[in-house]
């Protein structure tokens, strides 16, 4: 089997890779792309390339996110006022593969993909510089068509495993993720919680098993804080903070000083 | 009656599109109801409280007055789920549910609802079987069915306000499925039309295809023959599919859905899917939909809170695609004018959202190619609809 780390394109297992030599778990941002613009977005992602993050994971916003809690569907209408498109946050990531940032996941909904086409959309990742595809919508089983176009352009499709899955859906997901497998921290949508759910590190290792170290497992839902990250990186390879981070943009709204704070958010995340 | 295949796909459409959390759910509530579905024990039991408690079968009645309206040789039959329990045919498929959910070990029923008819068939049958609901129901649906949500809440359920996107029936289904995501070990989303992952889309067909079965038996005791058209209203399509389930092979029965024409065929404006829309995936299931092009949903618009959804049904795309159903929709005004017709003429107050239906018979019938035998099923009684008539129409009425 080829290992993920040496396999064409796969800007993504390396910085998981990187991550591990240094001891630490990779750091995985997540913020709304347009939220509060499209130009502030690309502030704001340099902020947290600098602060410390391994991986950024830009959310399409989408009118009906299923899988969202109030602070993310909040920053979803505030992007779609703005305007925002599939399309823009193509254009987004192509600047920032300029600005020579880490590696970059889009966080999407299956719709807006659908409706642009599988092919067209892979084509338009590929030269926009995407490494990672998560449709947070779209299991395995209605996978296939844009695995294959992704695959074919380097791009690693991502997917999610949850507390419910069965052992055989983990044995599917780890076969036919790529990049790295997203552990879903507990049954619930997104948003912000104090404390990690009981019996999640051994979900975590079972998952690892089953995996046999074929994808780094990152664990995300209701982490935002530097003790839940040193909790999971006790036995998880990455750590994804979505809402905490989506919140604190929120509160700052335009504010000066708003860049430096988000970077002192992701520093202080990364313990650093 | 064709099942999906092992996707749960009629075609290219449906499937089952939902986060990872819900997959292995989906995969056991299918296994509940395919073994169900061939559990001569479960049928006996759901016929029983079909018969006895809903009120089943519902008559077949021949509206002559409606009939000679409609003109020429017009035989116009009204299949009258108006009739069961909670006024509409929503009960047929929550009874279902909720036995299989009772099977399945789990404690908690949860809905979505628009005008509250499904919401209140919940409850009901919530509240029979001694179960812990919740209805999800948009803040503005809530001030427009202000009775209904009454009705809810005196069955025991709780009614939970959404504040988030439009604040109707679309937004209402995002917040159950969030819900459900959340509390799937112990709850069970009765989702009340042919809409959302696989195997619900097939599942509340089946719940429904009682609608048809007695249909077909009564129409051919009351004339002999089978009907030229069958006509039904389409929001997600649970009441036209059940109708329409049981004439599948009857190749010469022609299959009418009526979509919401709302105040035209402008985005935003209406929730005809098949006029206004394309393909595309929401809330679990690949479908027509009506969507802008980023892929994003668009708003919709209807007098008919129930038909008042950005997608269809996808066995429906299906039906349409091969021919063997048509659609067609009604305005705002012509199912208006409808309700008042059948009111007037037969003494029937039909629910709005049914009155498209009625409002396509009337302006088709025999010469716009219906035929002269007609079935159309009144799928719902009026009464919530009534206050929201008089103040459209500036009646004072006191006490409203």
């Amino acid at each position: 089997m080829t290992s993920p780390r040496v396999r064409a394109g796969g800007r993504i297992a390396a910085a998981f890779a990187a991550a591990r030599g240094a001891g630490r778990p990779a750091l995985i941002p997540y913020v709304t792309a347009g939220d509060p613009d499209l130009a502030a977005t690309r502030g704001i992602l340099g902020a947290l390339a600098r602060g410390g993050a391994d991986v950024l994971e830009i959310g399409v916003p989408f009118s009906d996110p299923i899988a969202d809690g109030p602070i993310n569907q909040r920053s979803a209408e505030r992007a779609l006022r703005n305007g925002v498109t599939l399309r823009d946050v193509l254009d987004l990531a192509a600047g920032l593969r300029q600005d020579g940032l880490p590696p970059i996941v889009l966080f999407t909904y299956y719709n807006p993909v659908h409706r642009m086409g599988i092919e067209p959309f892979a084509r338009a990742a590929g030269e926009a510089g995407v490494d990672g595809v998560l449709v947070t919508d779209l299991p395995p089983e209605e996978a296939g068509d844009l695995g294959a176009a992704l695959r074919a352009t380097g791009i690693d499709l991502i997917f999610l495993v949850a507390p419910t899955s069965s052992r055989e859906r983990v044995d599917r997901i780890c076969h036919e993720g790529r990049g790295f497998l997203y552990f879903i921290s507990r049954t619930g949508v997104t948003g912000v919680r104090e404390d990690l759910p009981e019996g999640l590190p051994d979900q975590v290792r079972a998952v690892r098993q089953a995996c046999r170290g074929r994808l780094p497992i990152a664990v995300g839902f209701g982490i935002g804080s530097r003790r839940q990250v040193e909790a999971v990186a006790t036995f998880a390879d990455g750590v994804v903070v979505g809402s905490a981070l989506v919140r604190l943009i929120e509160e700052l709204g335009p504010a000066p000083d708003r860049l430096g704070r988000i970077e002192a958010f992701c520093r202080a995340l990364a313990g650093r | 009656m064709p099942d999906p295949d092992s996707r749960g796909r009629f075609g290219p459409y449906g499937g089952r599109f939902v986060p990872e959390t819900l997959m292995s759910p989906l995969q056991d509530l299918e296994e509940a109801w395919t073994e169900c579905r061939a559990d001569p024990a479960f049928a006996k039991e759901l016929d029983r409280y079909l018969k006895d408690y809903a009120g089943r079968p519902t008559p077949l009645y021949l509206a002559g007055n409606l009939s000679r309206r409609v003109g020429g040789r017009a035989r116009v039959y009204l299949k009258r789920e108006d009739l069961a329990h909670t006024g509409a045919h929503k009960i047929n498929n929550t009874i279902g549910q909720a036995l299989l959910a009772r099977r399945m070990g789990k404690g908690r029923l949860i809905a979505e609802t628009g005008a509250g008819q499904h919401g209140v068939a919940t409850a009901t049958v919530a509240a029979l079987f001694g179960m812990r609901c919740a209805i999800y129901m948009g803040r503005e649906d809530m001030r427009r069915q202000a009775l209904n949500v009454y009705r809810m809440r005196l069955l025991g359920a709780e009614v939970v306000p959404v504040l988030a996107g439009s604040r109707t029936l679309k937004d209402a289904i995002s917040e159950a499925m969030r819900d459900w995501v959340t509390t799937v070990r112990d709850t069970h989303n009765v989702r009340g039309s042919v809409l959302g992952a696989h195997p619900y889309p097939a599942m509340v067909r089946d719940f429904q295809s009682v609608i048809g079965r007695e249909a077909r038996r009564q129409i051919l005791e009351a004339e002999g023959r089978l009907p030229d058209a069958l006509v039904a209203c389409v929001g997600g399509g649970s009441n036209s599919i059940g109708l329409f389930s049981a004439f599948l092979q009857d190749e010469t029965v022609r299959m009418i859905g009526v979509e919401a024409g709302g105040a035209g065929i402008e985005p935003g404006k209406h929730a005809a899917r098949f006029a206004g829309g394309s393909v595309g995936v929401l809330q679990g299931t690949r479908t027509f939909l009506l969507q802008d092009a980023g892929g994003n949903i668009l708003p919709t618009a209807s007098i008919a809170a129930g038909l008042d959804y950005a997608a269809v049904g996808p066995e429906h795309a299906c039906l349409r695609d091969s021919g063997r159903a048509a659609y067609t929709h009604a305005s705002d005004e012509e199912a208006l004018r409808a309700f008042h017709v059948l009111a007037e003429l037969e003494g029937i107050i039909p629910a709005l959202e049914s009155a498209h239906a009625v409002a396509c018979v009337l302006r088709d019938g025999p010469a716009g190619g219906l035929g002269d035998l007609i079935l159309l099923n009144l799928s719902g009684r009026g009464d919530k609809d009534v206050r929201q008539v008089a103040v459209r129409e500036g009646t004072e009425v006191e006490g409203l």
